[in-house]
């Protein structure tokens, strides 16, 4: 997903002069080639990401479209109030990105994992909150977000997660994809979670139960519709999320369905439940031992099945 | 800058529209019952230089593209903002009178939606990094905009300012100029007992800026100052405006009880009366 927005960023970059890719020092590698050739659209802002946030502000109200650039909490949480009062307020078009949403920084620890991010950011108004679902969503989404003048999140992976659309989707921002239909039960998946969530309705289709997959590409706003449908239309519904059960995507698909006349027969969440990892582990391993992987929705999704769906 | 030329002003002008700013701001502070009228005071004299010849603005068109911005930080000073937007025609002066009031668009702390106001502040140590960013896009976009920044020697206990100022001289920012509203004077205590800042001037020093340091209720040297500027050519400036909380006022001087009293009564005559023998 990094290589993919990096890539985007710079070819639309050099179309539009508006475009300003600031950094808080890091992305060692990634950037060579932006730098190298846009170098007057290029700002280190060095390790200060508060300051990083007001600039990024300030060059808005001046006419330019910056994205802001630094890893897991520290272009979103160390610099809230920045994003809060200088973007959001003002309504500048700016973007704040993450690379290194929920635990993709696993082995360097909590410091570096994004687990309360989207629902810290789904708080503020003005306010866009995009978790891509894969490579080719994320290419989509630094587009749709250029197009977007006003102020957005956009929360990553890093790189080289596995691409889960063979072509190109129709995309729209707030309009989530179904990436695979089916009648039975819905899971509903934002950012790098897709590639599981679409391996495990694979698994559950051999066992006869036809998920249907939604990729919520876009927090918010959220595609009520894409939820109602779900809640009409199948019988269980289940949210698939690398962050905090509060507050993220399934505190937003619940209060969709709460204010709603449709409701699942089931709703379940899978995500952490507020807690910090407490054991040292790459990706993988962690989204294994809290239960968020394959392996994890399967377990959530029988369970729900069996305690409500059956008899 | 050497070759500077300073424009001739008409000082007792200016001495006039900051005592018109104080007047204003004791009536609207004492009115709507709320805090800062010391911190009003403090500025009156930068404002009301800024505002005259100083910042290349137009009330006729406040988006202007080109206009020099003024963001201020110390958004708590936005009563006697109001005011001198007011006075140099960006809206009514009538409409200070809402000042604080249900339904206004005058808030407590300095707002956007009032023509004039480049940013909204309130929570200190803000507006310097949008003024950085600001002045930065002006020098990616080659124009001539300057950006002015006025911070309270207060907000300078906020981390956040001390990052840009480390970035404005490292991106050779000489186009923006930084205002401090040093009246000795925080919100629970003096600084020198809460935070001392000394040596000021030598920590901007040190951080690579142009340092000006002045009488923050002359005229004459804030005029002086802010048309010198940069003060150096390819660094950032910053003046220190030494102030006195509560000027113009004898018993709000250096007083911390008027940062968050507001005159009424006897004491709102009392300082009625005292403004108007000072009248210039």
């Amino acid at each position: 997903m990094r290589d993919a927005f990096i890539h985007t960023l710079e070819e639309l970059a050099r179309h539009d002069p508006r475009i300003v890719l600031m950094t808080g020092d890091l992305g060692f590698g990634v950037f060579n080639r932006y730098r190298e050739e846009l170098p007057g659209q290029f700002v280190n802002a060095g390790v200060a990401e508060q300051n990083m946030t007001g600039m990024a502000a300030g060059m808005a109200m001046s006419g330019k479209c910056v994205f802001t650039y630094s890893i897991a909490n520290f272009p979103v949480l160390r610099c809230l109030e920045q994003i809060r009062n200088d973007i959001c307020y003002h309504n500048a078009d700016v973007k704040v990105v993450a690379v290194g949403g929920g635990m993709s920084y696993g082995s360097l620890g909590p410091s570096h994992h994004a687990t309360e991010d989207l629902a810290v950011m789904r708080a503020l108004p003005n306010l866009l909150v995009v978790a891509p679902g894969d490579p080719v969503e994320t290419r989509l989404a630094v587009k749709a977000l250029v197009e977007h003048k006003g102020p957005a999140y956009l929360r990553l992976g890093r790189a080289g997660e596995p691409v889960v659309h063979q072509s190109e989707p129709a995309f729209e921002l707030g309009k989530a994809i179904t990436v695979r239909e089916g009648d039975d039960i819905t899971l509903v998946s934002t950012g790098g979670q897709l590639y599981d969530t679409v391996a495990a309705a694979a698994v559950l289709a051999e066992e006869g139960v036809q998920a249907r997959v939604i990729s919520m590409h876009t927090l918010k706003p959220l595609d009520t519709e894409a939820v109602l449908a779900a809640a009409r239309e199948t019988g269980a519904i289940f949210t698939v999320e690398e962050h905090s059960i509060i507050g993220g995507l399934g505190s937003a698909v619940a209060e969709v369905l709460m204010e709603a006349d449709q409701r699942p027969q089931f709703f379940g969440r899978i995500g952490l439940r507020d807690c910090f990892t407490s054991i040292c582990g790459d990706q993988a391993y962690l989204r294994a031992q809290y239960r968020i992987d394959t392996a994890g929705i399967l377990e959530t999704v029988r369970g729900g099945r069996a305690g409500q769906l059956s008899g | 800058m050497g070759e500077t030329t300073i424009p001739a002003a008409d000082f007792a002008e200016i001495r006039a529209l900051a005592w018109r700013l104080r007047r204003h701001t004791l009536e609207m502070t004492s009115r709507a019952g709320s805090s800062h009228v010391g911190t009003n005071f403090s500025m009156a004299e930068i404002l009301a230089v800024l505002y005259s010849g100083v910042l290349r603005v137009d009330p006729a068109r406040p988006d202007w593209p080109a206009r020099d911005r003024f963001v201020v930080s110390k958004g708590h000073g936005a009563a006697a903002v109001y005011a001198v937007l007011a006075e140099r025609g960006f809206f009514p002066l009538q409409e200070l009178e809402t000042f604080y009031a249900n339904g206004s668009r005058l808030a407590g702390h300095v707002t956007k939606t009032v023509p004039g106001v480049e940013l909204s502040t309130g929570s200190l140590g803000h507006g310097l990094p949008v003024a950085a960013g600001m002045a930065l896009a002006a020098k990616h976009d080659g124009t001539s905009t300057r950006v002015f920044c006025l911070l309270s020697d207060g907000e300078c206990d906020e981390g956040s300012n001390w990052e840009p100022i480390l970035f404005a001289p490292q991106h050779r920012l000489d186009n923006l100029v930084v205002i401090v509203d040093y009246n000795k004077i925080q919100s629970l205590g003096s600084v020198a007992e809460v935070m001392e800042l000394e040596p000021f001037a030598d920590k901007w020093r040190a951080f690579r800026w142009a340092v000006r340091e002045v009488d923050g209720h002359s005229v004459e040297a804030l005029w002086e100052a802010l048309h010198a500027v940069p003060a150096e050519a390819g660094r950032p400036t910053v003046v220190i405006a030494h102030t006195v909380k509560g000027k113009g006022v004898s018993f709000m001087e250096h007083q911390l009880l008027w940062h968050y009293r507001n005159a009424k009564g006897d004491e709102l005559d009392a300082a009625r009366a005292e403004l108007e023998a000072a009248r210039p």
